[in-house]
């Protein structure tokens, strides 16, 4: 589904990935690790670009308006699938069926009554549940993530990256901690320096081998 | 963007408050429309507007020295009055912790340029006395004001290392160097202010460019007002190129020189003028009861339906101003509408520079002299000012925004518009006291507000009329400056930098 073959990538002058070679078939989880500044999130926009549209993103920052409400936000997920004109309606009153779908969403992310506020009254940790909805609402089979539970607190983040990877077939997440990626994926492709420097199946490798990545060592 | 202020109850987004606050101007313009002395005086004025467009495009001078002339008269006066009142603008800025300096610098700014000059005409007549402080006393408040915002935001690292030296110390050594490029760029856009203004004056008899724009227009030609206006609009775009910093003292030896003659100040005569003719006669004998009869009765006559008129055109004005800002940016952001812009930085940079007035004395001849052309005046200036600076912003924040934004019609309305929302409400509010200050003024045109009344007023030599209106305009001025200030707080708009 998504392929790259010796792939690189340049931001301004720094090199940013290295020679990355990686093929990724339907069905895959797939777990990003490694220190900050590895490349994780420019592998993750590589590889998104090669299916935009059939892809849920959910990206690390700025990923929602401000001063829309919650509802708006989510509901932004669903702008392709409607009308111009549906949707500006709805920019104005939201549709009663679209809001009982994404209140239906708001509630499995435990943010049911935060739904006609906006995200610049909600704390680090809601906020991110607002993106993780936008994401949810665009209905697809792919799920892209970029440190998608970093600001909530471990068991709640355990517990929801368990849900939204159980709505898709197929995904890949760029993500802080070995035992997230150990407990929830299929395959956990390690990158250092812009390049990857292991790609296990998530039955074949160690906590500790993992964590090594972080300290520097393979 | 804070949490804690008064319309962020719970259950409702800040997008929702903000609308709630716009619609409440929206329906205050509608009730003003009500009020405001709106006509169509002329019935066909195509035929009008097809003479001025063909002037436009046929621009002819006949007397080039005397064009000269007037652009040496032009920048003269704009460059004096900015190098005197930047240098009093920072020295007042200094000690802005003092309420009385607040205050003072409120009162100087609240008086428009035209206002001052009309004031000082009746003493010092046409000269170069009268342009030099019709301008530079009102920018001597803004400079003070906007200085002591610019030096406030500094960060205090620096003159926290200077132990105890004394406060034009701490200044000259800290806060001044720290802040000089932002302390020059507003110099130099105040500079572009001071050019507007400058011809402007024209409008009321002084020898800049605006002088020979009115006459030109007032004689129906429009080839020469044409002339006049393109080369207006080419000394403002080309500022950066002749005011080169390194000739800035050039310059102002040169603008000395140039100036008109400068009358001898009459000492007994200015005093004459500031303490009698400025007063009503009851008040000078002493007689509190008459005065007080006097002012209620010029209150009642001049004052309430020039107040009213005044409102009615800022009101309607400022919502003008801010659907033609959120019309026209979208389609000068690169990010909304690709790189083929119908509207570029270039026009809405024209839009701009063309002082209001100017614009409504065109919409005059076209539409006749009603609110109208002031209305029309000020909404495509203003709006073509914030909707330059909404586009640069748009543009500025593309590289931020997240891959999978939506396209089209959808980028605007659901992502670019409501995160430009809160600069654009904080723009327009701090344009409020400017278009209420412009909108008073414009009444030299003939339109029915507040500088309508002053003009008769010393024009029927009625000075102590013309200055109870001045200073009328100039507290309901202040007022709708704090007035703004407050609405921009409690909606947690920050302070924009223009």
């Amino acid at each position: 589904m998504f392929s790259l073959s010796q792939a690189s990538l340049n931001h301004g002058k720094q090199r940013v990935l290295h020679d990355i070679s990686v093929s990724i078939s339907e069905g895959e989880k797939v777990a990003l690790i490694g220190p900050s500044g590895a490349g994780k999130s420019s592998l993750l926009s590589l590889l998104w670009e090669q299916h935009p549209a059939d892809i849920a993103l959910c990206p690390q920052d700025n990923a929602l308006v401000d001063i829309l409400s919650v509802y708006q936000n989510i509901y932004m997920g669903a702008l392709s699938r409607f009308g111009t004109f549906y949707n500006l309606l709805n920019l104005i009153r939201p549709w009663p069926a679209r809001r009982q779908e994404v209140s239906t969403i708001a509630a499995q992310l435990g943010i049911a009554d935060k739904l006609m506020t906006s995200p610049d009254q909600l704390s680090g940790g809601q906020r991110q549940r607002v993106a993780l909805g936008r994401a949810l609402y665009r209905k697809q089979n792919v799920f892209f993530g970029d440190e998608p539970v970093s600001s909530l607190d471990p068991a709640q983040g355990d517990a929801l990256l368990g849900d939204v990877l159980s709505q898709h077939s197929t995904a890949v997440v760029a993500i802080h901690s070995p035992e997230l990626a150990l407990k929830h994926f299929t395959r956990i492709i390690a990158l250092q320096n812009g390049r990857i420097v292991g790609d296990w199946s998530a039955s074949s490798v160690s906590l500790a081998q993992l964590s090594a990545i972080y300290s520097g060592g393979q | 963007m804070t949490t804690d202020t008064a319309h962020h109850r719970a259950g409702r987004s800040t997008a929702s408050g903000l609308v709630r606050l716009s619609t409440g101007f929206i329906v205050v313009a509608l009730l003003a429309l009500m009020i405001a002395d709106i006509h169509l005086y002329r019935p066909d004025p195509w035929q009008e507007l097809g003479r001025i467009g063909l002037g436009l495009v046929t621009p002819t001078w006949p007397d080039i020295p005397e064009l000269a002339l007037a652009v040496g008269h032009t920048v003269a006066f704009a460059l004096l009055a900015v190098a005197v009142s930047a240098g009093l603008g920072l020295l007042l800025a200094m000690w802005f912790h003092w309420r009385w300096v607040r205050v003072l610098a409120a009162a100087i700014r609240s008086v428009h340029e035209v206002f001052w000059g009309l004031l000082f005409m009746q003493v010092w007549g046409l000269s170069a006395t009268t342009g030099l402080l019709a301008i530079l006393i009102p920018f001597t408040g803004i400079f003070a004001k906007v200085f002591a915002d610019i030096l406030q935001q500094q960060r205090p690292h620096t003159v926290q290392t200077f132990g105890a030296a004394s406060r034009i110390n701490r200044y000259a050594y800290g806060w001044i160097p720290k802040a000089w490029p932002e302390l020059l760029s507003y110099v130099r856009y105040r500079f572009e202010c001071a050019l507007r203004s400058s011809a402007i004056l024209g409008f009321i008899g002084l020898p800049t460019l605006g002088f020979h724009l009115e006459t030109a227009f007032r004689q129906g030609q429009y080839s020469e007002a044409a002339a006049v206006l393109w080369v207006f609009l080419l000394l403002i775009a080309s500022v950066r190129l002749w005011l080169r910093p390194r000739l800035v003292p050039l310059f102002i030896v040169a603008a000395i020189w140039i100036l008109p003659e400068m009358p001898p100040v009459n000492a007994s005569f200015f005093w004459q003028f500031i303490s009698q003719d400025l007063w009503p006669k009851a008040l000078q004998r002493g007689d509190i009861i008459a005065t007080g009869q006097w002012y209620a009765k010029v209150f009642m006559s001049d004052v309430w339906p020039a107040l009213w008129q005044t409102l009615a055109v800022t009101q309607i004005a400022l919502v003008v101003s801010g659907v033609l800002a959120l019309l026209y940016y979208p389609f000068a952001s690169r990010w909304l509408v690709g790189s083929v812009r119908p509207l570029g930085r270039f026009k809405l940079l024209v839009l701009r520079s063309v002082p209001e007035l100017m614009l409504a004395y065109v919409f005059m001849l076209i539409f006749g002299p009603s609110a109208l052309p002031a209305i029309l005046a000020l909404g495509i200036h203003n709006g073509g000012l914030i909707a330059f600076l909404l586009a640069n912003n748009s543009e500025d924040s593309s590289h931020t925004q997240r891959p999978d934004s939506p396209t089209g019609a959808m980028r605007f309305f659901y992502q670019d518009l409501p995160q430009r929302y809160p600069a654009f409400l904080a723009l327009l509010f701090y344009r409020w006291e400017v278009i209420m200050r412009e909108s008073a003024m414009m009444g030299v045109l003939g339109i029915a507000t507040l500088g309508f009344y002053v003009d008769s007023a010393f024009e029927e030599i009625r000075f102590d009329k013309a200055f109870f209106l001045i200073v009328m305009a100039a507290i309901l001025n202040i007022v709708i400056d704090s007035l703004s200030r407050r609405l921009r707080k409690r909606a947690g708009l920050r302070t924009p930098l223009m």
